[in-house]
């Protein structure tokens, strides 16, 4: 197996577990973390594959992979200012308390 | 072409312009509707006499003078329907007649209907009456001839009813109008006939016209059923048109009705010119009625038939004049026995020997007629002759001019115009071969007139006045003294006509003689010679003396039975009813044929409209109803289709999608966690078909 | 396989799993941390320092952090983090595995890379530098103002809500 590939495969477990996570736990503060883990393994595959390219001046990856923590933590800021907004109306962050958009 | 002929529809227009003007004048504007009248028929006259004198300029030659003026009129497909005047010696004489009688019955109208508050309508008809009657004696074309006749029946009805107040003039002006109605129908069958044989209407068109040698001989040879040929058959359809307008036996009912109207306008239209209309129309479309195939004894059948109900006409007539009281119905009696007489002269001697007696007729029966109408007039609107009686006291001119008239009509012999004509018919009648019935009849005919004259004139003019004391209601005597109630003598507006017409009445009959024979031979277009030689011949001799004799025994008769003892009061009984009480009544009932026809035609057609109101009503009224039903039921079952149906069907089809909504909205749970779950479990399947389908390709 | 990397390897999903499934919020919170510099660490054996220590920057010194005052801010007297029912549990397991399942069986069936690993690459942050200043500019600027907005709008959703006070109506009108 070469080396990218055990990265490859990391990343994809990463991601399964986040994504397992996300969908699972009842809590909002866990589903954003497993989001965040989600980016994470992306972000790892984005190195990865940097690393391991034939082409040696791209540094495509490696932007990528910036831009994307830049985003990734402004998504975080204003998920969790929601989550601390929707806790004061509900005083409670269990997500399957918050359905009021039922139909 | 002459001018006269160019200009000759002037001759019907000028009174046809002057009745246009006096419809849109007002009622009292009197002076000005008799002016038009009396000079719009004084300009016909002076057309008629350059009309005329036209024709006698020309008369030399073997052939008569003739000139037409055609043109197209209404266009059909490919082919023309012609109009135009014809100028010819008929023509001529009868438009001089006309014109000439009805400038002097206008004169004496105004007379007459001063007292009238409807004197300028009464004018504005008579116009009317002269244009349609002049256009249909100018006529070239049958079918001008026929749009002419209607008009002039239509004429003839308004004057009738002219005093449309009075229930009997509007029932006899219908009358009138159904009756001849009757006749035309036989007459437009005849011309459909004769357009669908000869392809053209026009008389004289340069040898196509349909009463010419060329087409007349192609009809005979088309022959149509019982062996009559096309030429006969229309000849006695047309004929049926003839037997209505001119009062011939059967149709000759509304004649004595019509006498409800004015009596200027019996005098000009039911005695001179419109019921001679028909025996115009025989003499005009003589080349057609005596073409003699299929002839029986030598004689047309078209001929046959009109001899025969001739005859018929004028003894049944004369019967039935002789019990009648109303001085204008003895004279419209006269009349349609006189139009028997015309058409038994022209069956047997031809157009010269009918026009004669219609000439010579026209002038002294609108004599007699007028005369009537002055003593009606001098004797405060009374026409019983029971209650009249001494006028020749109070009314001289009038006696004179009415026995003038009275012994032309007799036949009385030499001097008067009648004695000549009618003496030409019997002559012709005697030599007639088929049969002597005619003959016969004819003089027994004469008989009748003088007896029945003769009783008229005694007890109108003589004897003592009967009608001033009182009348049938018992109103004494109005007015103080008894000469308000005496007849007076006639306004001269009056009897200035009275006079011309008489002496016409003398003078024409010299026209017609058999030493000299100029009218006949005039409308033969033949040059007439004075030859005295056919006078005194044994032949001509003895029927002058016959029938000579036979005017004598009558007008004797009736001296004896009603001059010699003149009636005394109005009451008294007819020494006829005395002597046959039944045969009077027969005749004073004029045969009960009115009551005949009122039992048979009359009703039988109140029956037919009453059917036709039932079929109308309960077959295509109630066709029309059920449509309209079925239309509301169509509506009916729209709406409830539109209710039950598509309604229905939306709103469950809406309920249903409510429903589906509801189900769908059960899924948005408002779990944020359960979107991700689906989105997941997408995720994965998207996934898996990339890898395993990227696998497979 | 490197030891280095098998250690970190199993650091890593470790600390996922504890991220994920622990029942203490903060608990949670720091095996999230772990997770975050065993990322780092992998960066920086993958020749991307930079990246590593942004990641140590940003990731655990910024987000980690946030998610703990998150964490304490929003905690009730009786927060106890349960687990969901059992049928959701299987969807996010069942999904989870497919997802990893196929992904993995993707990478060992691609015939894309199958040569050894290049060389070791060198990338200066003069370069990185370079790179945003000129070929990146306009996603620089852009991530700038999402940051602005971001800011902006975490401030104002957080922000406890102003009670509307009674206005008088004023003297003058």
């Amino acid at each position: 197996m070469s080396p990218l590939y055990q990265y490859l495969i990391l990343s994809a477990l990463l991601f399964a577990i986040g994504l397992a996570g996300a969908l699972t736990r009842r809590n909002a503060i866990l589903v954003l973390i497993g989001i965040e883990l989600m980016l994470n393994a992306a972000n790892l595959n984005f190195i990865a594959f940097w690393r391991f390219s034939p082409q040696q001046e791209t540094q495509i990856g490696v932007m990528f992979a910036i831009f994307s923590i830049g985003i990734a933590a402004a998504e975080a800021a204003v998920g969790f200012a929601l989550i601390l907004a929707v806790f004061r109306h509900y005083r409670t962050t269990q997500l399957d308390k918050m359905d009021s958009l039922k139909g | 072409m002459g001018l006269s002929v160019q200009y000759l529809w002037l001759a019907p227009a000028a009174p046809l312009l002057a009745a246009g003007v006096i419809a849109i004048s007002t009622r009292r504007q009197r002076r000005l509707a008799a002016t038009l009248a009396i000079g719009a028929m004084g300009v016909s006259l002076i057309c008629s006499l350059a009309a005329f004198l036209t024709t006698l300029t020309k008369a030399s030659g073997a052939e008569s003078y003739r000139e037409v003026f055609n043109f197209h009129w209404l266009q059909i497909g490919a082919t023309w329907l012609d109009l135009g005047w014809v100028l010819d010696p008929l023509t001529a004489v009868m438009l001089v007649m006309v014109t000439f009688i009805g400038l002097l019955i206008f004169i004496y109208s105004a007379g007459y209907m001063a007292h009238d508050e409807n004197f300028t309508r009464f004018f504005g008809f008579l116009s009317l009456f002269a244009a349609a009657m002049l256009g249909l004696i100018i006529a070239n074309s049958l079918l001008l001839f026929f749009i002419c006749w209607e008009l002039v029946g239509l004429a003839s009805y308004l004057l009738i009813g002219f005093w449309y107040q009075k229930p009997s003039a509007a029932a006899a002006a219908k009358k009138a109008f159904i009756t001849t109605r009757i006749g035309d129908m036989g007459f437009l069958l005849g011309l459909v006939w004769l357009y669908a044989s000869a392809g053209t209407l026009v008389f004289y068109d340069h040898g196509k016209g349909c009463i010419e040698p060329g087409v007349v001989a192609q009809l005979t040879h088309q022959s149509s059923w019982m062996g009559l040929s096309a030429c006969a058959g229309i000849g006695l359809l047309i004929f049926c048109g003839a037997i209505g307008k001119s009062g011939q036996l059967p149709l000759h009912v509304w004649l004595p009705d019509a006498m409800e109207g004015p009596t200027p306008v019996s005098a000009l239209i039911h005695a001179a010119t419109m019921v001679a209309a028909g025996v115009f129309l025989v003499a005009r479309m003589y080349p057609l009625m005596e073409e003699n195939t299929g002839a029986i004894e030598g004689v047309s059948p078209a001929l046959m038939v009109i001899t025969w109900i001739g005859a018929l006409t004028a003894v049944f007539a004369a019967c039935t004049a002789v019990a009648q009281t109303d001085i204008k119905r003895i004279l419209a009696y006269s009349t349609v026995s006189q139009l028997g007489y015309m058409m038994i002269g022209l069956g047997t001697g031809g157009v010269g020997v009918g026009m004669f007696h219609l000439i010579t007729h026209a002038f002294f029966k609108a004599l007699l007629f007028l005369g009537a109408g002055s003593v009606i007039h001098g004797c405060h609107e009374q026409q019983d002759i029971r209650r009249l009686g001494g006028v020749r006291k109070y009314m001289p001119l009038t006696f004179a001019t009415y026995a003038a008239g009275m012994m032309a009509l007799c036949g009385v012999p030499l001097f008067f115009s009648g004695f000549w004509s009618k003496d030409d018919i019997l002559h012709s009648a005697a030599i007639w071969e088929p049969s002597s019935g005619p003959f016969y009849l004819g003089l027994f005919g004469a008989l009748l007139t003088a007896f029945y004259m003769t009783r008229q004139v005694c007890l109108v003019f003589f004897g003592a006045y009967r009608g001033g004391a009182q009348d049938d209601h018992g109103h004494a005597a109005t007015n103080g003294h008894a000469g308000a109630n005496e007849p007076h003598e006639s306004p001269g507006v009056m009897t200035g006509p009275l006079v011309i017409l008489a002496f016409f009445a003398v003078v024409l009959g010299f026209f017609g003689t058999p030493a000299w024979p100029w009218f006949q031979h005039y409308l033969e277009g033949r040059k007439a010679e004075f030859e005295f030689g056919n006078l005194v011949n044994a032949e001509t001799l003895t029927l002058l003396l016959r029938s000579s004799i036979i005017v004598l025994a009558g007008i004797a008769a009736g001296w004896w039975f009603y001059g010699r003892k003149p009636f005394t009061a109005d009451h008294e009984p007819d020494p006829l009813a005395r002597l046959q009480p039944d045969l009077f009544t027969l005749l004073e009932r004029k045969f009960f044929v009115d009551e005949f026809y009122e039992t048979t035609v009359i009703r039988f057609n109140a029956w037919l409209a009453r059917a036709c109101e039932w079929c109308d009503r309960w077959v295509v009224g109630a066709a029309v109803e059920l449509v309209g039903y079925v239309a509301l039921g169509a509506s009916w079952a729209s709406r409830l289709f539109d209710e039950y149906g598509v309604n229905l069907g939306f709103d469950s089809g809406c309920d249903q999608l409510k429903r589906g909504g509801r189900i769908f909205s059960r899924w948005q749970s408002g779990q944020a966690q359960n979107y991700l779950r689906v989105i997941g479990v997408a995720l994965a399947a998207l996934l898996l078909l990339l890898a395993v389908g990227g696998k497979g390709s | 396989m490197q030891p280095g990397f098998i250690i970190l390897a199993l650091l890593l999903v470790g600390g996922a799993l504890g991220a994920m499934f622990m029942r203490n919020l903060v608990h949670c919170a720091l095996c999230l941390a772990v997770t975050f510099a065993g990322l780092a660490a992998l960066y920086l054996q993958l020749d991307a320092e930079f990246v590593g220590f942004t990641q140590i920057l940003v990731y655990i010194g910024a987000v980690a952090m946030l998610i703990v005052f998150a964490i304490l801010l929003t905690r009730n007297s009786d927060a106890q983090p349960r687990f969901h029912s059992f049928g959701s549990a299987w969807i996010g397991a069942a999904v989870a595995i497919v997802v990893a399942g196929s992904l993995i069986a993707s990478v060992f069936s691609s015939a894309v890379i199958l040569h050894s690993a290049s060389g070791r690459r060198a990338l200066t942050v003069k370069q990185i530098g370079v790179q945003l200043m000129g070929h990146y500019v306009l996603p620089l600027e852009v991530i700038g103002l999402l940051l602005t907005a971001a800011l902006i709008g975490a401030v104002i959703i957080a922000m406890p809500e102003k009670k509307p006070e009674k206005k008088s109506t004023p003297p003058h009108r």
